[in-house]
């Protein structure tokens, strides 16, 4: 077992600038002011249909799928509740796999997906299930024509994330999902870090199955979505069983406030995409400038232009990467993704691009969200610039 | 019109006060729990006292707690986790159980609602292959509390694991794991008050578990998923808040008692469920036979009443309730329905039931006096 992790301050927000939104956002306070009354005088179980009390929660909860639904230009009853992404990138993977492990006993996916995604893989393999690891080019990206060659009529997945949560790449799902239909694998996007940050439409991309986080748009956290398919329609084997709700596929009462939640911060997104992600961009820009300006030596690990409008991900040669983001104390930043930030070791997906160990462990991943504003990036700017200074003037040390 | 009365705590309780201040705090904070920056860290110090909170409640120690999604999860890691193939269940376990592994051997319940410990021990004794048992503490729909102790003895003496869906029982009864012996606990959060959407699963020591969602390693492997921090924070409070107010437990024992005494001077052929065995304080199932369950729900929702028929899961399906019908309740199980009390319920509440129940049997009898035994 291993150790509790300490806290080491208190829970007070602490002072510094949250440029980490690709680990979480911050819940929008509208979302916040549309799940409140859920949370007290609506707080019937949505299950229990047989009185008033469960009837607002049910309606509430019917609202939520449909906004969600309204996001990815899905239908309503496609909308499955889960506790989040990591739930659904499971149920879709485990429950396609196992569903379909007769005729079709192969997976594909990318060496640079989510753990999740990776470990639930790893998984069907040791139940006898092949996988497909496929590697991706030097910007992050897929190579179409190697992902052509290894989808055969015996797969029955393809797993290929929206948008790559540490380096923020967007792979090319249109053609990713014409690609699967014509072979008859299912097509599978995790789309925690795009979903309400790009436009996504299910029908026009072809997408079978999409994964969704609360808490990556400005939604609460504890709740996702799997988007499953009706026409053409997708069969899986749910990850656990009980009293049968969304479709079988999901037993569990359902979480009415958060699904509200969810429902609104998809409104959100929906209407304010365009606008927002203009902003990040400039923003982004902004930051991106100045360093390179600035700072000789840098890297920009991923594709520049296909990329998420909040998502930096950066590389400095000549300096010891340990000390990096202790040197950068005002900005909470990350080395690489949150769930593997705890253990210290060089980020998968860089490696994945070529990086060497050593510059891989010298990155910083920075995420610009809907609260950051032009004086915080004009600090960042500042204080990364100082911090890598510092560093490379400290001289190299020997690795430790 | 007066404003609508719930009598329906185990479907879901109304989030607690307390709860819901704590998650308040939360949405002013952010931080994914295991990023190391100082927002992730605060948060981290957030749930390690939910955690602390949530152990105190049942006497676990907290490194034995992994926050899950909700009890279905809950009770479906523990089915599936510990690769045991044989499994005991008793028949008036939750569909969660009683769907998680379909091929589970059923144990019969008495008529009085608790489980046939000589049917367990003659099981038990038949073979010899790895076998986990489970046997939930108290029954969502009757309120029956089953002999754990027994039951976790006559386990522990064959070799077998055992699980205990303690959902309903958490907050209203005192639950001490280590009296219970259990070696897996399920709890969930909105039914103490808590908010809906956060679970538990305390593992006992020497318990090999595999997980059924991987990812990134949170919840020390036992469960990844980005941790559910106002969820699991408000679980903490009202933990705190249920073990602080057991004593509610005698104010709700005396206003069910007082209802149930109040029915059966009213309605003689009333049939109580379970009330032979040692019950749940805030529960109270029973019967009018020739009264289908589902005309009272309904003629109780119209006066503004809200009670249930069955479980909330499974009252989409209009179905005779398992529960009831391993209790040989036969067909009264079809004319049961379910009176659940809470923190918030006061006697006001029971006599708007009582008054309505009344009207909705007096309107009957006169429309079909020979459906009535007692006209």
């Amino acid at each position: 077992m291993t150790e509790q992790h300490e806290g080491r301050q208190s829970a007070e927000a602490p002072r510094q600038i949250y440029l980490d939104y690709q680990a979480t956002t911050p819940t929008d306070p509208r979302v916040v002011e549309a799940m409140a009354p859920f949370f007290g005088e609506h707080f019937g179980n949505p299950h229990s249909v047989q009185h008033g009390f469960g009837s607002i929660a049910i309606a509430a909860v019917e609202r939520a799928r449909a906004q969600i639904a309204e996001l990815i230009g899905a239908e309503a009853r496609e909308i499955v509740f889960t506790s989040g992404a990591t739930e659904s990138n499971n149920l879709a993977i485990k429950g396609a796999a196992r569903f379909h492990k007769a005729r079709r006993p192969h997976l594909v996916t990318l060496t640079t997906e989510h753990k999740c995604v990776l470990e639930s893989c790893r998984r069907m393999e040791s139940e006898g299930v092949a996988v497909t690891y496929l590697p991706v080019r030097e910007n992050g990206l897929v190579d179409l024509a190697g992902l052509a060659e290894v989808v055969t009529e015996r797969t029955a997945l393809v797993s290929i994330m929206a948008a790559n949560n540490e380096i923020g790449v967007i792979q090319p799902i249109a053609e990713i999902g014409a690609l699967c239909r014509e072979r008859g694998a299912y097509f599978h996007t995790d789309a925690a870090q795009a979903a309400g940050k790009i436009p996504i439409d299910v029908q026009a991309m072809s997408i079978d199955l999409l994964s969704i986080s609360g808490h990556k748009l400005y939604g609460p956290v504890g709740i996702g979505v799997l988007y499953v398919r009706r026409r053409p329609r997708v069969r899986l084997e749910p990850l656990f069983d009980g009293g049968g709700q969304e479709r079988g596929l999901r037993s569990g009462t359902l979480p009415a406030p958060l699904c509200v939640g969810l429902g609104k911060a998809c409104e959100i997104a929906r209407e304010e995409m365009a606008a927002e992600a203009a902003r990040l961009t400039r923003l982004r820009e902004k930051l991106r400038e100045a360093l390179v300006a600035r700072l000789p030596a840098i890297r920009i690990n991923g594709d520049l232009r296909e990329r998420l409008p909040g998502n930096l991900n950066l590389s400095f040669e000549n300096l010891d990467g340990g000390d990096l983001i202790d040197a950068m104390s005002g900005l909470a930043v990350s080395s690489g993704s949150a769930c593997t930030s705890a253990s210290v070791e060089p980020s998968y997906v860089l490696r994945a691009l070529g990086l060497p160990a050593e510059l891989a462990g010298a990155s910083v991943r920075v995420g610009i969200g809907r609260f950051t504003t032009d004086q915080e990036i004009d600090a960042a700017i500042e204080q990364i610039t100082a911090a890598v200074s510092r560093l490379r003037s400290a001289g190299p040390r020997a690795a430790e | 019109m007066q404003q609508a009365v719930y009598l329906d705590y185990n479907a879901t309780a109304p989030l607690r006060p307390e709860a819901a201040a704590a998650m308040a705090e939360t949405h002013g904070l952010t931080g994914n729990a295991s990023s190391v920056h100082g927002f992730g860290r605060s948060v981290r110090r957030l749930i390690e006292t939910a955690r602390e909170r949530v152990a105190d409640l049942v006497g676990a120690d907290p490194a034995r707690i992994v926050f899950t999604s909700g009890g279905t999860e809950s009770n479906n890691l523990a089915l599936r986790g510990t690769g045991r193939q044989r499994l005991l269940i008793s028949a008036g376990e939750h569909d969660s159980v009683l769907q998680a592994v379909p091929d589970a051997e059923i144990l019969p319940l008495h008529a009085d609602g608790r489980v046939d410990l000589a049917v367990l021990e003659g099981k038990l004794a038949s073979s010899s292959q790895p076998t986990l048992v489970s046997v939930m503490l108290a029954n969502n729909e009757t309120g029956v509390i089953q002999p754990l102790a027994e039951v976790a003895a006559l386990a522990h003496q064959h070799g077998a694991l055992l699980h205990c869906d303690a959902v309903q029982a958490a907050g209203k009864i005192a639950v001490a794991m280590p009296d219970l012996a259990a070696d897996l606990l399920s709890l969930s959060a909105h039914k103490l008050g808590g908010p809906t959407g956060a679970g538990a699963l305390v593992i006992g020591d020497g318990v090999d578990l595999r997980p059924l969602l991987k990812g990134g390693g949170q919840e020390r492997g036992y469960r990844a998923g980005t941790e559910n921090i106002p969820g699991i924070v408000g679980f903490g409070a009202a933990a705190l808040v249920a073990r602080e107010t057991f004593a509610e437990g005698v104010r709700l024992e005396a206003l069910r008692d007082g209802m149930e005494c109040q029915l059966a001077e009213f309605a003689p052929e009333v049939a109580f469920f379970g009330s032979d065995a040692p019950r749940l304080p805030n529960t109270s199932c029973f019967a009018l036979p020739g009264m289908p369950a589902e005309t009272q729900v309904m003629a109780l929702d119209l006066a503004g009443v809200a009670v249930s028929a069955g479980s909330a899961c499974s009252s989409g399906k209009v179905r005779p309730s398992h529960v009831l019908q391993a209790m040989a309740a036969g067909d009264q199980a079809s004319c049961a329905i379910r009176v659940s009390l809470g923190w918030r319920s006061e006697a006001a509440h029971v006599e708007r039931f009582l008054d309505a129940w009344r009207a909705l049997y007096s309107r009957c009898a006169q429309a079909a006096p020979a459906a009535t035994p007692a006209a």
